[in-house]
């Protein structure tokens, strides 16, 4: 320890802190920093902030008015999710539950259940007859979309998912399925015909056909009919 | 009608107004209408308390780019309204230690008492009032700026009755502090009113507002914003002290005292303390319009426009508004630019800066006066030849305190420098420093672990050498 290097102006008077003159610092940073001050600037210094807040009263104030004005997200934004359908109005999911599997938050919930030819929910063999999305625990990464094999699960840019409640936060498939287009039918019904389940894939199905559409005249007419029987 | 009024000529003759009654005339004024008036008085400054908290929340978030309160009402303008209402309906606690008398008392005090000043500010000329001709002031005497200064001073009893009955640490602490602030500031705020008294030559409020509208050229009113400067100065700081607003704010200073003497106070005791403090805001500020800016009369072209019409009857109370808001908003800007000072500074620049300073100021205001009002002789160099008298008097005070301020410099530089280094490990374990001793700086461990001494004997091989000759390098 004895024999420690010594700091080269041991000898010479050194500041514990020196306080380093802004005329001094200038020479030393010729190229960068910040321009010198004038007479003025230097007088003026000790208030300086008063001319800071003055000019800020003048400027323009970013807030965005949330609630009033709302701005689009970004158009990959991450909302809230959309359960799609096949142009005549089926639907895309097959419940398969990769997207329930795929989910880290465990925030999806899948039953699948066997299309008959009574009820036909979506093209192929199965269909997802329950499906919950807990919005409580969903983080949206967006795993579950990558999961989804059909493409039936897709996320909109809805962003305002809040309650006062939990149990509303748990989304049902009524609430996350696709709104109907204009030539789109309310499932149960038969798929197109002579279409079979690999032509909705191709995209060889562009809309409801008639007789589509006349067997969801008829069974609509049926449940009514039921309906007024009943009461 | 007063002497000013009444005799134009005898006020034009002589610049010093001896006479120091108010120039306001009450004569006309029976107690109903005075009864009336006060209460004006009392909805105008509920009405200005009302606008400045709104106020002072926009102006302060456009400060900070941004909205500031928009929520309530057109531009949020009925945010106080609904502070009011919210206020109104916290639970009202009084803590279990609490002086009660005095736990109720003192918000009445501050609140009550911040009204009181406001009784002898003008804020217009003669108006036409229910058949009767009255002055736009309630009341006025000859001592009535002291009467300003004396509200004050018991109003510091609220705070600091608030702090010691509340019957808890921060609330005490915050009261002693703000008893400390309204007191060591108000010395300064005398100080620097002793200067306009001097020039006005009363204490009334209307005599002082009468005497600064002695026109120089081009009609412009000599308000003594401009002779008395640094007085000027010295009331602006000190009414921020006075009034306990940021960056003085040290008795309710939120990271240091809690909430500071209203600590424990909640529901409408706590709103009188709000109320109270804001209407002082507007308290002092009306003074400083008053003794400095011309009252309530109408800056310079406008009181030579139209024969004088926008100078006079209820356009006052337009121009001392305006005026009593420029000092509301510099209030505001004040609290958007600087941060809480710390306490003892605070003090040192009131004792050791403000007042002092006051007292030099004061005596050569004094003397500038004599020499106009004639009391060193007759002549127009008097007043010359006082003021050069003055400015030597200055230039060898401020030589004389560099020379000292060097001084004391050179030697707090001495008191600097670097002490011995000292080894920590010098008795085999390690001690800090003592003062005036320094640490010596740490090595690296591998530096430390290498052989500083050269092996005695000769030695082959390049392994023994080498790190004699990096030590060498090292060390050149």
């Amino acid at each position: 320890m004895a024999d420690h290097t010594e700091p080269e102006n041991a000898h010479e008077p050194a500041r514990r802190d020196e306080p380093a003159s802004p005329a001094r610092r200038g020479d030393v940073d010729p190229a960068g920093g910040k321009k010198e001050p004038g007479v003025l600037g230097q007088l003026f210094a000790p208030v300086a902030g008063f001319g800071v807040t003055f000019a800020t009263m003048f400027r323009k104030v970013p807030t965005q008015e949330y609630p009033e004005e709302k701005r689009p997200t970004a158009t990959r934004y991450h909302g809230r999710h959309q359960l799609n359908r096949h142009p005549d109005g089926l639907e895309k999911c097959v419940g398969c539950e990769l997207c329930a599997w795929a989910c880290p938050a465990d925030a999806i919930y899948v039953e699948g259940a066997d299309n008959t030819d009574e009820a036909r929910f979506s093209p192929g063999e199965r269909y997802g007859r329950v499906y919950q999305i807990n919005y409580l625990r969903c983080i949206f990464c967006g795993l579950c979309i990558e999961a989804c094999p059909t493409r039936a699960l897709t996320m909109t840019n809805e962003y305002e998912l809040a309650d006062s409640e939990r149990a509303p936060l748990i989304y049902e498939k009524h609430q996350l399925l696709a709104p109907l287009r204009p030539d789109m039918l309310t499932p149960p019904f038969p798929m197109a015909e002579g279409m079979e389940e690999r032509d909705y894939y191709q995209g060889k199905v562009t809309g409801s056909t008639q007789g589509q559409q006349d067997y969801v005249e008829a069974r609509d007419a049926e449940r009514e009919a039921d309906a007024e029987v009943g009461s | 009608m007063s002497l000013l009024t009444a005799y134009p000529e005898i006020a034009a003759s002589v610049p010093l107004l001896t006479e120091d009654l108010p120039a306001a005339d009450f004569s006309d004024t029976p107690w109903w209408l005075s009864l009336i008036k006060s209460s004006m008085l009392f909805t105008y400054v509920m009405i200005s308390v009302v606008l400045v908290i709104w106020f002072e929340r926009r102006v302060i978030g456009q400060m900070q780019q941004r909205p500031g309160p928009n929520r309530i009402g057109p531009l949020g303008i009925l945010q106080t309204a609904a502070d009011g209402i919210k206020l109104f309906f916290k639970e009202d606690v009084t803590p279990k230690g609490a002086d009660k008398l005095m736990f109720y008392a003192a918000p009445l005090i501050v609140a009550s008492l911040a009204f009181v000043s406001f009784a002898i500010i003008p804020m217009g000329g003669d108006v036409e009032m229910f058949g009767h001709t009255t002055p736009l002031q309630l009341t006025d005497t000859p001592v009535a700026v002291l009467l300003v200064l004396a509200v004050a001073g018991v109003s510091a009893y609220g705070f600091v009755l608030a702090g010691w009955s509340s019957g808890s640490t921060y609330p005490l602490l915050g009261g002693l502090r703000s008893t400390a602030q309204v007191i060591s500031y108000e010395i300064a705020m005398g100080l620097s009113l002793v200067a306009v008294f001097l020039y006005a030559g009363s204490m009334s409020t209307s005599q002082i507002v009468e005497a600064q509208q002695q026109s120089t050229v081009l009609g412009i009113p000599l308000w003594y914003v401009v002779p008395l400067f640094f007085s000027f100065v010295v009331y602006v700081i000190t009414m921020i002290g006075e009034t306990n607003r940021l960056p003085f704010d040290l008795a309710e200073g939120e990271g240091e005292l809690g909430g500071g003497f209203h600590t424990e106070y909640s529901s409408m005791k706590f709103g009188m303390f709000f109320l109270g403090e804001y209407i002082n805001m507007f308290t002092v500020s009306a003074l400083a319009t008053t003794l400095f800016m011309g009252g309530w009369h109408a800056p310079w072209p406008l009181n030579v426009v139209f024969d004088g019409a926008l100078d006079q009857g209820w356009w006052g109370l337009l121009w001392f508004t305006l005026k009593m808001w420029s000092f509301i908003f510099f209030y505001v800007w004040v609290r958007g630019s600087l941060p809480r000072v710390r306490y003892d500074q605070f003090m040192a620049l009131g004792w050791k800066i403000l007042i002092p300073l006051s007292l030099v100021w004061v005596v050569a205001v004094m003397l500038i006066r004599s020499a106009q009002e004639g009391y060193f002789g007759d002549g127009r160099w008097v007043t010359v030849l006082t003021l050069g008298g003055i400015g030597v008097f200055v230039l060898a005070g401020i030589l004389v305190w560099d020379r000292y301020a060097q001084r004391r410099l050179a030697a707090r530089e001495e008191a600097r420098e670097v002490p011995e280094e000292i080894d920590p490990f010098a008795d085999g374990y390690p001690v800090p420093p003592m003062p005036g001793q320094r640490l010596v700086e740490p090595q690296p461990a591998v530096e430390q672990a290498r052989p500083v001494t050269v092996p005695a004997g000769p030695t082959d091989g390049d392994d023994s050498t080498s790190p004699n000759d990096d030590d060498k390098e090292r060390r050149g």
